[in-house]
């Protein structure tokens, strides 16, 4: 990938004044709004169609410098910044109002799975498209037996000498009727305990044998889906990491996730502070109960907020986040359910017809305390790995 | 920002006060003295001040040690896991602070005497149920060079001990802020028996006459110069109560792990699991906005407003929550005096009433966010 020269971020001492010029020459008009919701997304991939030019020009500005992926190697695509250069990136992001360029789980979660276990030929080949916005990968994990048991996923993947042949069922695959490829997590030793038995693997979409269908949810909207796989061959190196460890892979993968689901709970769904959404309701300054309940919620989400602060310190510092992400899990996730049902009640009957959007947001904020390991799962994790309440 | 992490320095700091606290000040030392109806322990204070702890914002130059809130922080956590006794916070911290802020030669004199243990402060500034600076009634009456006090006090914590009080009164042109010995004319002390065990006094003001050297700010001065030593104090006391929530909470486990019923441990049963793993998560949240004030106390003390109130809101509620579960987790031990955890739930009790409680705190933070 070229970097003008112009335009290389990771070493500059003056960097917050470096990239703010940038985003002010890049950033085109219409990505400056800090729009952030499910909507606005750009999720990238084989048939993504821009919703704008400015969409367009943003995500192609942004890649061609590496920041879509601002903390990637240089190598597959990225800026190369330090936690602190990426911080100071998205405070002057936040500060322009500037959109993400892209979003898609091959940023969130394939790309820190593979850059710790992928080998140095799958980083090169599946890294950079993931940067640039021109594979959209979705997570097969769960299947209808296998929720909260993740373990117990049943599709397997049969060694047949040159491929492997998968045969399953995955459920919740998240955009997977929009994705190009998935990385799953299937059965490749029946006889192994459960957790011993199962790989991380990657497929393209398009293979023979891969169908998918939309799950309507409660939201009225259609993001999950179920995705069957019959008799799909797979080229052998498309594993990541050992073969029938892929659990490890999974763990790593999901403590990403729970940090992710954990750090969007501030913005997710109807992101206004608190005040404001208490300001714009027509009892928000005489119910009482309106108001401690909002008042104790902001309490919590500043406290939840400087625990992610506080968090990514002590990660920074070699102490690592490990089972603790399953706190940031519970609490963010729970945290952004009470916020929602505020913006709802603030609201009142205003909130109630579809087209007002908030009632879409709200159904959406229950899922997160099931999706990526439920509250009570993260409850357990904490209970037995962290306080040893063992059985 | 420094981050939110303790430093080596910090770290080390927490060991040493925690090896000297287990050996002279462990929870069994507030039982025995409570036996003995006594509410100070000398030896104790006189080793914390050998420690340095007692000039732990002092400057060096009035043989201080001079580290900071969040070093004094680290100590107040400290105490709050084994309920210590001691005028720390009333000295130490709040005390310490305003006089910092003076920085007259009289204050200079009262922060050496502070650090080298030979003064110890209570804050007067309650005169009702609830904590409420703006609205004092203490009679401040300007007469020749000096002032005449009337009025009353209460929830004077470390009230009948200490050889000093600041005194919030209401003068002529405003709140005004004394600092005077406390054994002169007209002045009553009347120790209250508190639940927690600890020192607290009814202060009578009856025509006390004190000299314009015993004021420290005049005019409405008083309540600015105050906020300093009060958020001081109310985020040190989130640290002393956040302590308190994490030993309640390990003594809890530790219960879980040891207790058999059914033929098992009942740390094994789930109900009790997800109770436990909420109650480290709230803690967890609470650490993370202590960690916060003290760095901003540090680094930004004008605006530490927020982050204090914050600090004392979730640690406020937190210890509760803590206390709360460990005696129901406990079962019917958790209700006999002859077990700890019922001088945690009282020690939590009064905490959260002491320069605050949440919801004063909240609509600190409701306020400053927007609502």
């Amino acid at each position: 990938m070229t970097t003008d020269s112009g335009t290389e971020f990771a070493d500059t001492p003056d960097f917050r004044k470096k990239i703010r010029a940038w985003l002010e020459e890049n950033c085109p008009e219409d990505m400056r709004d800090g729009a952030g919701g499910e909507g606005e997304i750009c999720w990238g991939g084989r048939n993504w169609t821009f919703a704008s030019e400015g969409q367009k020009l943003w995500l192609e500005r942004c890649a061609a410098v590496g920041l879509t992926v601002p903390t990637w190697p240089k190598a597959y695509g990225g800026a190369g910044l330090s936690r602190e250069q990426d911080k100071i990136l998205k405070e002057e992001m936040t500060k322009l109002g500037a959109r993400s360029p892209l979003d898609s789980f091959g940023i969130w979660m394939l790309g820190p799975a593979l850059l710790k276990f992928g080998t140095e030929e799958q980083k090169q080949h599946f890294l950079p498209p993931i940067a640039r916005g021109e594979i959209r990968w979705c997570q097969g994990y769960s299947e209808p037996g296998a929720g909260s048991d993740l373990a117990g996923v049943q599709s397997k993947a049969d060694d047949k000498g040159d491929h492997w042949l998968v045969n399953g069922q995955k459920i919740w695959t998240s955009y997977a009727d929009k994705a190009d490829w998935i990385f799953a997590l299937l059965r490749t030793d029946r006889d192994a305990p459960k957790h011993k038995g199962i790989s991380f693997i990657l497929m393209d979409m398009r293979s023979k044998g891969v169908t998918t269908r939309p799950i309507r949810l409660i939201s009225g909207a259609s993001p999950f889906c179920e995705t069957f796989f019959d008799d799909v061959k797979v080229p052998k190196e498309q594993v990541v990491g050992e073969v029938n460890r892929g659990w490890d892979v999974a763990k790593y993968l999901l403590t990403h996730e729970r940090e992710m689901i954990s750090a969007g709970g501030q913005t997710m769904g109807a992101g206004r502070p608190l005040g404001a959404v208490l300001a714009d309701s027509e009892t928000g300054a005489s119910d009482p109960v309106l108001r401690a309940d909002a008042m104790r919620t902001e309490i919590d989400a500043l406290a939840m907020e400087l625990t992610l602060e506080r968090y990514k310190d002590q990660a920074e510092g070699g102490q690592g986040v490990g089972d603790a992400s399953a706190m940031l899990k519970y609490a963010g996730t729970e945290l952004n359910k009470r916020r929602l049902e505020l913006v709802m009640a603030a609201g009142g009957s205003d909130t109630l017809a579809w087209e007002d959007g908030r009632a879409p947001s709200w159904l959406r904020t229950k899922a997160n305390s099931i999706e990526g390991g439920t509250s009570e799962v993260m409850l357990s994790i904490i209970s037995r790995r962290i306080l040893g309440l063992g059985a | 920002m420094a981050k939110l992490i303790q430093t080596e320095e910090e770290n080390m700091l927490q060991d040493a006060a925690r090896a000297l606290l287990e050996r002279s000040a462990p929870v069994s030392r507030l039982r025995e003295l409570r036996d003995q109806g006594q509410t100070r322990d000398d030896a104790l204070w006189q080793e914390m001040v050998a420690a340095g702890w007692a000039g732990i914002l002092v400057p060096e130059a009035a043989g201080g040690v001079d580290m900071g809130h969040a070093a004094a922080h680290v100590l107040a956590r400290e105490m709050g896991r084994t309920l210590t006794v001691s005028p720390f916070l009333s000295t130490a911290i709040i005390a310490a602070t305003v006089l910092r802020r003076c920085g007259d030669a009289r204050s200079q004199a009262a922060l050496s005497d502070i650090a080298s243990g030979s003064r110890t402060y209570a804050l007067a500034l309650d005169e009702s149920a609830k904590f409420n600076p703006e609205h004092i009634a203490l009679k401040a009456e300007k007469r020749g060079n000096g002032y005449v006090l009337n009025g009353e006090k209460q929830f004077v914590v470390d009230g009948s001990n200490a050889t000093h009080v600041m005194v919030l009164a209401q003068g002529e042109d405003g709140l005004c802020l004394f600092d005077l010995s406390a054994d002169r004319a007209g002045l009553t002390r009347t120790s209250t028996e508190m639940i927690d065990s600890r020192d607290a006094a009814q202060l009578v003001f009856e025509n006390v006459e004190v000299s314009g050297d015993e004021l420290l700010v005049a005019d409405g001065g008083g309540a600015d110069l105050l906020r300093f030593g009060l958020e001081a104090g109310q985020a040190a006391l989130a640290a002393e109560t956040g302590g308190l929530a994490q030993a309640a909470f390990e003594m809890t486990t530790g219960y879980l792990k040891e207790r058999k019923q059914f033929g098992v441990p009942i740390a094994s049963f789930q109900a009790l699991q997800h109770r436990a793993a909420h109650l480290w998560c709230e803690i967890e949240l609470t650490t993370s906005a202590i960690l916060h004030a003290g760095r901003i106390l540090d680094s930004d003390p004008q605006n530490a407003t927020l982050a204090v109130s914050l600090a004392k809101a979730r640690a406020t509620d937190t210890a509760q929550l803590a206390v709360r579960e460990g005696v129901q987790m406990h079962g019917g031990i958790g209700m006999t005096d002859a077990y700890d955890m019922g001088f945690y739930m009282k020690r939590a009790r009064v905490a959260a009433e002491w320069l605050g409680d949440y919801g004063y705190h909240a609509a600190q933070v409701a306020r400053l966010r927007g609502f």
